[in-house]
Formats: C-alpha cells, structure tokens, sequence
C-alpha cells in the first residue's frame, strides 16, 4: 500500500510524546519509530540520507517525502511526491507521505519559513523546488555507487529506484547507498528532466496515493485524533459578533452525564467531557448570559444599504488600477450595482483540534492549511514560546480557506490548558457555521462605456466589501487596498483603453476570510455578468464581443475559443436549454466555461459545464480534472442557495436545513478540457470557481431575459 | 448496557440509550471511519448499515440497535475488495474523503435494492452531501459497482 498516514499509523504515533518529531511509514504501510532526523542526516544514526527537508532515503529503502502543504483533497500529497519520484526515478507508490509539523525547515525557500497552503500555489511552489530535490538526491546516490565500484557517474544510470551499471551488470538499491550519499557534498543546480523525459509527471496512468485510505474509512483526520485519556469540549461561542460571557449557570450541563467540566475560556464557555455527545448535551444545557457587544443590532440589510450608499459616494475609497481616464470617455454608458451576500465555507468536518498542554510544553493535532498560523495560536493561548509549542498536521475534511484559520486550535489550547488534561474541541455543524470567516459580502458598483461600434471603450469597477487581510495579516492590507478583496476586479483579462477600478473597505466587524478563489469567486461574477450585460446591450454575441476584446491575450482568447467550441456554442441548444459564458482567470491561471441551463421555476437547473482549463504544465490529469469538477461544484453551490444573513449581530442560519449546499441531483455533467502547456504550474484547486456562477447566470439571461445582479439564485429578490 | 453487533464483533456499552450511534461508534467503540458531518441527519457522513439497511447514526439512538448488527465503512470489507469500494478507487472519487464513507456505505445499500441503478435513481437515491464536488464521479463509480457485481462480483454485505 501507499503509505499515507492511516489511523493505525497515527495512533502508535500519538502515544509518543517526543517533540518535533515527523512520523515515517513504511513501504509496507507499518509505522516505524518516529525519528527527530527527518530533513537532516545528523541525529539519525541509522544512516539515512536527506539531502533536503522533504525527502529522506533510509536504508532500508523507505522512501519518505514530507509535505509542506496540506492535503485538503486538492491532490497534493500524490502530486508533491510525484514531483520528486518523477526526478529520483523511483516508483510513486512506495513513496510513504507525511505531514510536515510547523517547523521552519519544512517551509519551501521562498516561504521565508511559513507553511501556508492556499492561493492554489502548491504545485507551483513546488514545482522546482521538489524535483531539484528529487533530482539532487539522484544524483548524489549515482555518485556514491560510482564511488563504490570505481567507474565514472556517467556510465550509470537509474531505474525503480536503484542505481544501475550496465556496462558490468549490477545494480545498488536507494536504501544500500543512502549512508554513503548522506556523506557526499551536496551538489549545485543538478540538471532536471526535460518534458519529453517525464514518465510520471503529464501521465494519465498515476493514481492518488491518499484514495486507499479514504475508501476504507483508515485516513485520519482532525476529528479522529485520539489521545490516551483525552477529553472532548464543546464551547459555547457569543452567538453575536464581538460579544461576551456575562455569566453562566452550568449546573444542568454538569448534570449531564459523562460532563466532567465547564470552564470558562477566552472564546467562550467549554463543557469538557467523556464523550463529543455528552460535551454537545452539556453545552445545550448550558444557561449563558451574553454581553451582546456593539453589534447586537447588526443586520446584512444594514451592511447592505451602507456598502451601497458608499459604493456610490466617489469620495469613498481607494483607487487600486487607472487606465486613461473612463470618466471622460465619450460613448454610450451602461451602469449597475451587484450585490453578493456572505459566504460560510460549510468544509465537510466540522472545525476542530485537539492540545495536550501541560508541564510547560504544547501539542496540537488539527487538520490545518497552516501549522505556522496554527502554531501562533497555540503559544498565544498557551502562553508559551513558540518553540515549546508544536502542532501536527492530519488530513483535512475540506479546507476551501477555512483551515487557515486557528480558530479551533486556539480553543482546544486554551481548555487543554484550564483542566491540565489533552482535549479534543469539536464545532457543531451549527458553531461552524455561524462562527466562520466568512466570504465577505459586497456591492460593487460596475460601469461600461461602448462606443458606436459597440465596442468596450472604458470600464469601472467600485468594490465595497470587507478587508479580508484586516482578519488575517492586517499589514498585507495597508497598501490601502485589499488585493485579495480585489482580486477579480483590480485587473481584467481584457484590454480595455480606459479603466479604473477602486476598492472602498467597509468594515461592520463580521469575521471574513479566505474562500475559495477568494474574492474573484464573487468579482468575477460581477465583471463576466457585466461583460454579457455590455455585450447584449451592443447586440454582439456574449463569445465575439469577449473575443474582440482579448487581442493581446493569447491565452485567455484560447480557452475562451476552445469552450465556445467544445460547449457547442454555435449550435444548436436541446429544446428549453440556453447557455451562457464566462471566463475566470485565478491566479495566473485560466479557465473558460459554457453551462447549460433550464428553468425550473425560477431556479435554473444546470445540466452540462464545459470547462477548459490553463493551468500551464499539468502534473496529474485525472486530479486537474477532479479539482475543475470540485470547484464548479463549490462554486455554483454558492450560487444556487448559499448565504449567510445576519440578524441581531448574529449569523441566523445553523445546519444544513438552512444553510443549503448542492446535491447529487443538482450536479450537473462536468467536462473539462486542458489546454497542454509546459509553461510553469499555476495552479488548479480554486479555478473552476469563478466562471460557474456567472456562466450560469448569463444562460438564466439568455432563457429568460432576467438578470441576476445579486445571488444566490434561489433569493426571491 | 446496550448489546449491539459491529462488524460482527459483540459490543456491551455502558452509555445512556438516547446516546446516538454514531458517537457510541467513534468515541466509545473507537471506530473513526463513521464520520461527523451535521448530527441532524441531513448529510449521510455517518452512514451505516443497521441489519443489512442503510441508516444515520447521528440520529439513531445506540438504544434502538440493542440486539442488532451493524456494518460500518471498517466492515465492508476487510481489505477493500467489496465492489463499491473498488470502483471508488477506479473512479478515483475521493478528494478530502470526509464524505466517503458514508457515500460508498449509501452506495453499497442502493445496489442491494437497485441492482442496476439509472443516474435517475441515483440521484434520488444518494442524499449524501460531498462538499468537495465527487458528484459526478459518484455517479459513474455506482455505475462501475453494479457492472462488477453484475459479473458476480463479491455481493454487498
Ligand atoms: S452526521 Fe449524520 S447525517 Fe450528517
Ligand atoms: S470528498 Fe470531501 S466532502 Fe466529499
């Protein structure tokens, strides 16, 4: 079996308490004692080789590669390896994979020691990193067998992961020369493969090396941690914004039975307990008296009429992009506010963590997008230094952004802490969704010029939403303008001659953060439904008018070709269907999309999406299309149902009775189509996301003349 | 003291009857491959099987299993052989694998009734929600699952 980290795996690992240690599973998916020498070749007697943080040869021939990104089902934990089996020719499925711990080391030279995972720049971080590591490795174990046997390094070659010697027959294993090569100075800018050479990476016949584990209910997630003698919390969280515990009553909750506590912590009340049950029942029993704070009377209505009022105020904000000057541009003008509601991230597994603190040291294990933001957490709510403080990473149910955020671990550090006893602090589906950072809700005010042609002559786009920096890193935010809250908006695809557009922050104080192509997953609705208003209003065609306009922009007129053509836009639609287009750039990559769509109602019903996808050198096929599909789906999710509304400063929906995501028999037939490219990696797992909704949305227009300038779909506005 | 059958090993759990099954399975039976998801019943990620019949365990109470088996993801099969989980891994369907379980659990007790299901049916049929979009994939792994089981493959448990 592939050896990624399985329940029974982790469970002799948790029974150690050895800090910084990376646990390493065997070829034959045994664990084996934890090392503390992963990453360098002092401090592992036993002879491995590691030429860098990521890949440790021992001699045994276990092969283990070191995450520095979270597997959140977008495929890293098969694509990271493969980059390196690819370079070290050795065969992916023996390659054992673990979760890099929040250690500096792990973090990739340009991450200036953070491990982050997000901005779908995963592949593309690794991409030269991981096969130089791959490739050095290589090299170095050719060179220790040329020491041996006393030939020269160029009469050897590699195979399956041994060095070969063709001329006299013979052959070392990896395992059999790892002490030798852990001796060898490690050489400079060894050569990498050229695509013709790749054997793995392009090829449709890899499979994930995670899907075994996840079909047999083994993969261990945060929820699944179990540590001897822990317990479960529930806390009860200030159900409005910025609110506090004025007192509380646990004397019902402590008659629950298998509650062993409730303790008072920063984030709220936690009702400690044998079992999650029992911790959820005491929690429920639980008589708190909030201090609602100062946004007790909030509502979304509220934040609505003020972002538009400031959305039309040109005093308001800063101007992130100017191109000639759209005010004075002569032609016709073409206005309209959008309105996009917050988003919850809803991930499959609820939040969670779970901390042992005591005797002056701190360890959490939680599925996380970021074991150093988490890390932070922990010695914050510890109380410790960083160093006395070290968290493990497992498998996440769902990251989308959400597991960026220490949320979870912050409270599980803080109970572990109070009672002296490892704690695993679980959310409700009902906590999770309404103490999210949620996807900001937004006006944005849009404006076209067309000249007598018809064609786009100046465009403005006015954002008004919250800062999704000022939650997470507010230094990143002042530049004046949010890039994140802007992306979508700041730039276009298109060369149009006059452009401005201008970001103004707006901030009523709700929890905001990343979302899944966070903010173009809103933006690029605004701007792709605004090009088909432009468009209808010039009486082009939706595909001719965006083409006309993509002269400079090889790449994006390409996938916007190639859907028209694979999406049958020139012919004929099924009786009842229309279709609709958009393109989504994310992050350096490109998508294009045409969905079919039928009324149902007044709800569309999506039958097909084509997608065509750019995301430069595609590593695994089968996970480029697997993340397209994810992302359509996520994304038009959103689109058809989802949104968070506040009420009294609080978020009103709970489960999934109000807080709608898609269904089996809302998913529609995906398509994706590649584009081939050996340009650099650029990244996959968000970008199906931003074309869907406005693609739909432009088909809903073309069946029924209605245009949807607010979402979701299902709002009766 | 409930009396129950998981994966045909005899369980006698001192926890309150109202306790729901699936915490009784994860916490105090120590079998995590039932997942949490909603506890309301709305998700399917604690999909079991109660006497061969599919069933949310977050909403089941472990006293209405005294006396009966339950099959979880675990049971299946003991080394991922059952046909549904090999057209998973055909069909490469998991992504962040939350939602699986509880998917290829539903998917097992539809091919026991439905042995040849349409995508109609299907769709009907798997009220599972799958936040990471494996919809699709899905749909064609059950398709895959009922050809290998029409060639005589292992008969779902
Ligand atoms: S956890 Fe049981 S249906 Fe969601
Ligand atoms: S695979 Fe992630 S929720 Fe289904």
């Amino acid at each position: 079996m592939s050896g990624v980290l399985t329940r029974a795996h982790f469970l002799r690992l948790t029974s150690s308490t050895a800090a910084g240690l990376v646990l390493a599973i065997g070829l034959d998916g045994c664990w084996h004692a934890p090392r503390t020498g992963i990453g360098d070749t002092e401090g592992d007697g036993a002879g491995a080789f590691s030429p860098s943080a990521w890949l440790r040869i021992d001699p045994d021939d276990r092969v283990t590669v070191v995450l520095a990104k979270a597997e959140m089902g977008q495929g890293v934990a098969t694509g990271l390896p493969t980059l390196i089996a690819e370079e070290l020719d050795y065969p992916l499925e023996r390659i054992a994979v673990a979760f890099a711990p929040s250690e500096a080391r792990f973090a990739y030279p340009q991450d200036h020691g953070r491990l982050l995972t997000g901005g779908s720049t995963s592949m593309r971080s690794s991409w030269k990193v991981l096969r130089q590591a791959g490739a050095t490795a290589r090299a170095m174990l050719i060179a220790a067998a040329a020491a041996r046997w006393g030939v020269s390094p160029a009469s050897l070659t590699t195979r399956d992961g041994a060095v070969i010697d063709p001329a006299a027959n013979r052959r070392a294993t990896y395992g059999s020369l790892a002490a030798t090569a852990a001796q060898l100075p490690v050489p400079a800018n060894v050569p990498l493969k050229t695509p013709d050479q790749f054997r793995l990476i392009g090829k449709t016949t890899v499979r994930r090396l995670d899907v075994p584990a996840k079909v047999d209910g083994s993969a261990v997630f945060g929820m699944d941690v179990k540590l001897p003698g822990m317990k479960y919390a529930a806390i009860a969280m200030p159900p409005a914004f910025g609110g506090k515990v004025r007192s509380y009553d646990d004397r019902a909750a402590k008659a629950i039975r298998g509650v062993v506590a409730v303790v008072q912590v920063p984030q709220g009340v936690a009702v400690v307990a044998d079992n999650t049950w029992a911790a959820f029942e005491g929690k429920r029993a639980l008589q708190v008296v909030w201090d609602h704070g100062v946004a007790a009377q909030a509502s979304s209505e509220q934040f609505f009429a003020e972002s538009e009022r400031l959305a039309r105020d040109p005093s308001a904000g800063v101007i992130a992009t100017t191109i000639g000057d759209v005010e004075h541009v002569a032609g016709r003008r073409v206005e309209a506010i959008y309105r996009g509601p917050y988003l919850a991230h809803a991930t499959m597994e609820p939040m969670n963590a779970t901390a042992d603190v005591r005797d002056g040291r701190c360890e959490v294990w939680v599925g996380t997008q970021s074991p150093t933001v988490a890390q932070l957490a922990a010695a914050q709510y510890a109380g410790l230094p960083l160093e006395r403080c070290i968290v493990h990473n497992t498998y996440l149910g769902g990251g989308f952004g959400r597991r960026t955020y220490p949320d979870a671990v912050g409270a599980a550090v803080a109970v572990s802490k109070t009672v002296g006893m490892p704690v695993k602090v679980v959310y409700t589906r009902e906590d999770d969704t309404q103490h999210d950072f949620y996807r900001p809700m937004s006006v944005n005010a849009i404006a076209g010029v067309l000249d007598d042609r018809g064609n786009l002559v100046g465009l403005s786009h006015t954002v008004v939403s919250e800062s999704v920096f000022h939650w997470f890193l507010p230094s990143l935010a002042n530049r004046g303008w949010d890039r994140v809250s802007m992306d979508g908006a700041a730039e276009t695809v298109y060369h149009i001659p006059n452009f401005t557009a201008k970001y103004v922050d707006y901030e009523p104080g709700v929890p905001v953060g990343f979302w899944r192509a966070p903010d173009a997953n809103w933006n690029i609705f605004v701007l792709e439904s605004f090009m088909d208003e432009l468009a209808a209003t010039a009486g082009k065609d939706p595909v001719a008018f965006r083409l006309a306009l993509l002269g400079d922009n090889p790449r994006a007129a390409n996938v916007l070709r190639l859907a028209a053509l694979h999406g049958g836009w020139n012919g004929p639609a099924r009786p009842g269907v229309a279709r609709g287009v958009a393109i989504g750039p994310w992050n350096g990559s490109l998508s294009a999309m045409v969905a079919e769509v039928s009324m149902t109602g007044s709800l569309p019903h999506v039958h097909h999406v084509t997608a065509v996808a750019d995301c430069g050198q595609v590593v695994n096929p089968d996970v480029v299309r697997s993340q397209m599909e994810s992302a359509i789906y996520y994304g038009l999710s959103a689109a058809l149902s989802g949104k968070i509304t506040i009420r009294n400063g609080r978020v009103e929906q709970g489960n999934f009775d109000t807080y709608t995501v898609l269904h089996m028999d809302q998913a529609p037939g995906i398509d994706v189509i590649t584009v081939d490219s050996h340009d650099s990696p650029t990244g996959i797992g968000e970008l199906g996301v931003p074309a869907i909704a406005p693609a739909v949305a432009n088909a809903v227009f073309a069946a029924t003349g209605k245009r949807f300038r607010s979402l979701p779909f299902s709002d009766p506005s | 003291m409930i009396a129950v059958t998981i994966n045909g090993r005899h369980h006698e759990l001192d926890v309150p009857a109202e306790m729901p099954l699936l915490w009784a399975i994860r916490d105090v039976v120590g079998l995590t491959g039932t997942k949490f998801g909603c506890g309301q019943g709305l998700c399917g990620c604690c999909s079991v099987h109660i006497d061969g019949r599919l069933a949310r365990a977050c909403v089941t109470p472990v006293g209405a299993v005294n006396g009966k088996h339950v099959t979880t993801i675990e049971g299946l099969s003991a080394d991922r052989s059952h046909p549904v989980q090999q057209a998973w891994i055909a069909e490469q369907v998991p992504q962040c694998g939350y939602c699986q379980s509880g998917q290829i659990m539903a998917a097992a007790a539809l091919l026991r009734r439905h042995p040849h299901p349409s995508d109609d049916d299907i769709n009907q049929a798997m009220s599972n929600i799958c936040r990471c979009g494996s919809y699709q994939r899905i749909r064609a792994a059950i398709r895959r699952a009922a050809a290998l089981l029409a060639q005589g493959g292992e008969e779902a448990s």
